[in-house]
């Protein structure tokens, strides 16, 4: 190999955020390669100071526009562990719904409209409108309209919910709602396994490549974890201690980025959708394995490409079990409830849910009028980066006899099937170097 | 021929260019009237060329700045699309406080002098960068809004965006009052045009929308009396989103056409 090759991707497209590909190839040599963020950093951590106990949720929401009822739920997981809050059962039930909903509009906004156009070759969705495949676009549409719809109707509003409060909702959705939802939701999983036989039938699929790392996520006994569970990694297993999280959590400085990274037992570790699958695929519902099975995925699956599959693989899960939420809520009776009390009390206060990137926490310590004076935030796509360049410190020299086209485009995949969320990851909470 | 539109976004969550993606089938729609040809969060292709600017986010450093200027140079109009760029929003809480203290608190001593992407100044709004023709608020964006306004200038019109409080729009969703109800909302000094969907689900308003150019003050005190709330709380209430902005005598004044 003689050839040179110098790629520099400036803002990666299709992806949340900005983030820079760097690639100097010269005399048969890497000289640099190097997953770039250049995101300006934000200070959330320094903004939460002095901010009051029921402003820290819509504050942390704006981190991020996609998975900001992720941030909400992690959120209010932290204050009322802080507070010692206790929620009802019904408060519970629609809070899954609502991490349902958000893993849904995520998912299918990143499979549909960021990832489906490299499969057919295309810049954006946007040809797809005229062309013979029109009908896969408009399925898309379909079920990021329904993802939409549930959010709507749990939370208020999809992006920044309104309805979550410490302790419960200010509204819920009523009876008739949640039936009309319920049809919908019937009617989108058929649509979802169209889509899924769509993508099998008329692309090539993902490239094959393949990196031995960790995985790590919530586990639960109960289900498929989401909304709650203890720490998980397929090298060293469950992890209770909730609160020393930074045990397992790694957050250390690189100068190529505005973005933290980390790591745990190796030198990088992956969190996502396909971690999820690899830690419990087993508790997927039917229809999630129906498609995981279809694209032939198996646990533990080394390409972090199928990504892009474990996602879709959730959402038919998520719709499944979103119909099962909603009869439980009906078994509950329905009803309109007062948000649990509390006291204000200073503390500490650990929450931890799984959002469609990955595993998210939120950590704050209150002060003994309920102000905030210390906050960290460790968020899913910090803890991808290592990982992505890692990843693509394997690929490249794999695919650096291809066209440089190619080697482009075949890196550009590989962020984007991350699905990262750079917008989220530069809020730059604690720092540490090493 | 179809006006040539593109997005830009700075600091923020980029939840207000989700809000397009949100309109679903509508935005085959809106593709008919505009020719988008600059999208990096959904599209792979750019271009320089454009007549309108769709512009998200904060601006923080020198880099952003000079990019601003660049894209204002080669617009006819440039649109401030959510609260990080039309008020600076969010991002502006940690301007209560001197950038490198900020700094220090999330870097502690790390050495960043040479390092661009860390060269971060106090978070502006747009318009304290480069002049604004219209203000797209919110937090996010209300997505009806947005349809309005690119309609209106696909069509040649003057889009119009409302002065007056939220409390018009409240009282129209024949709302109970949240003042009654214990809470603390700022519908009464913020502009409308959301529909008053905080107050209508129940929470009350942050102010995202922008303090209003002209807020009643005599009717803002006489609510704090009667509800026995201070000046202070409100003050604190208004850093959410309007840190540095609040000065309930002459409330705020925003620049909303750009002087020709």
């Amino acid at each position: 190999m003689s050839k040179n090759v110098d790629i520099n991707v400036h803002h990666v497209t299709r992806v949340e955020g900005h983030g820079n590909i760097v690639l100097d190839f010269k005399k048969g040599k890497i000289k640099k390669l190097e997953w770039q963020i250049s995101e300006a950093p934000r200070f959330f951590e320094a903004m939460l100071r002095g901010r009051k106990h029921d402003e820290l949720r819509s504050i942390t929401s704006r981190i991020c526009g996609i998975c900001s009822i992720g941030h909400s739920l992690a959120s209010l997981k932290a204050t009322e562990d802080a507070l010692n809050v206790e929620i009802s059962e019904q408060t519970n039930l629609l809070r899954r719904l609502a991490i349902n909903g958000e893993n849904m509009q995520s998912h299918i906004l990143h499979v549909g409209y960021l990832a489906f156009p490299d499969l057919l070759k295309l810049g954006s969705v946007f040809p797809l409108a005229n062309s013979k495949n029109k009908d896969a676009l408009l399925k898309v549409v379909k079920l990021h309209r329904l993802a939409n719809f549930m959010s709507d109707l749990v939370c208020g509003r999809t992006t920044h919910p309104i309805r979550l409060i410490i302790g419960g909702f200010t509204m819920i959705p009523t009876k008739k709602q949640l039936l009309e939802l319920k049809k919908e939701l019937k009617s989108g999983l058929e649509t979802t396994k169209e889509l899924a036989q769509f993508i099998k039938n008329k692309t090539d699929g993902f490239p094959d490549f393949k990196r031995e790392t960790e995985y790590i996520g919530l586990s639960s006994k109960k289900e498929y974890a989401f909304y709650d569970g203890d720490i998980n990694s397929t090298d060293t297993g469950i992890f209770k201690d909730y609160k020393n999280y930074d045990k397992i959590i790694n957050e250390y400085f690189v100068p190529q980025s505005t973005a933290l990274h980390a790591k745990h037992s190796r030198e990088s570790y992956m969190v996502g959708a396909l971690a999820r699958f690899n830690l419990n695929s087993k508790q997927l519902s039917n229809a999630g394995k129906e498609v995981a099975d279809l694209f032939n995925l198996k646990a533990i699956n080394y390409n972090p490409f199928m990504n892009n599959i474990a996602q879709l693989a959730e959402y038919a899960h998520n719709i499944e079990n979103s119909l099962e939420l909603i009869d439980r809520l009906f078994d509950n009776k329905l009803k309109d409830e007062k948000p649990s009390d509390f006291k204000i009390k200073e503390g500490r206060g650990v929450g931890i849910c799984e959002v469609p990137r990955g595993m998210l926490i939120h950590d704050y310590t209150l002060n003994s009028k309920g102000r905030c004076t210390k906050a960290n935030c460790v968020i899913p796509t910090n803890q991808n980066h290592a990982n992505i360049q890692k990843d693509m410190e394997k690929l490249v020299p794999e695919i650096i006899d291809n066209p440089k086209k190619d080697i482009e485009l075949n890196l550009e995949m590989l962020v984007r099937a991350y699905d990262p969320c750079i917008s989220c990851s530069t809020h730059y909470l604690d720092v540490k170097f090493v | 021929m179809k006006p040539k539109v593109a997005f830009f976004d700075f600091s923020s969550c980029e939840g207000c260019q989700l809000q397009i993606a949100n309109l679903e089938e509508e935005i085959l729609d809106l593709i008919e009237i505009v020719d988008v040809v600059s999208f990096r969060e959904v599209m792979k292709e750019h271009s320089d060329e454009y007549d309108i600017a769709v512009v998200e986010g904060s601006i923080m450093r020198p880099m952003d700045e000079h990019r601003l200027r660049k894209i204002r140079s080669r617009c006819k109009t440039l649109i401030a699309l959510g609260a990080c760029a039309t008020i600076g929003g969010v991002n502006k809480i940690r301007n209560q406080w001197p950038v490198e203290e900020v700094k220090k608190e999330v870097y502690n001593d790390a050495d960043l002098k040479d390092n661009k992407f860390f060269n971060v100044n106090q978070t502006k709004a747009l318009n304290e960068v480069v002049p604004v023709d219209y203000y797209i608020h919110g937090c996010p964006i209300n997505r009806d809004e947005f349809k309005r306004v690119i309609t209106s200038l696909a069509l040649g019109k003057e889009p119009v965006i409302p002065n007056y409080p939220v409390c018009v729009e409240c009282k129209k969703n024949e709302n109970v009052c949240l003042f009654e109800l214990g809470k603390f909302c700022l519908g009464p000094i913020t502009r409308a045009g959301c529909g008053a969907i905080c107050p209508s689900n129940g929470s009350a308003c942050d102010g995202c929308r922008g303090i209003l150019s002209k807020p009643d003050v005599e009717c803002v005190m006489d609510l704090l009396k009667r509800y026995d709330l201070t000046y202070e709380e409100m003050k604190s209430r208004c850093v959410i989103y309007n840190t540095g902005v609040f000065n309930p005598k002459d409330g705020m004044t925003f620049v909303r056409r750009r002087k020709k």
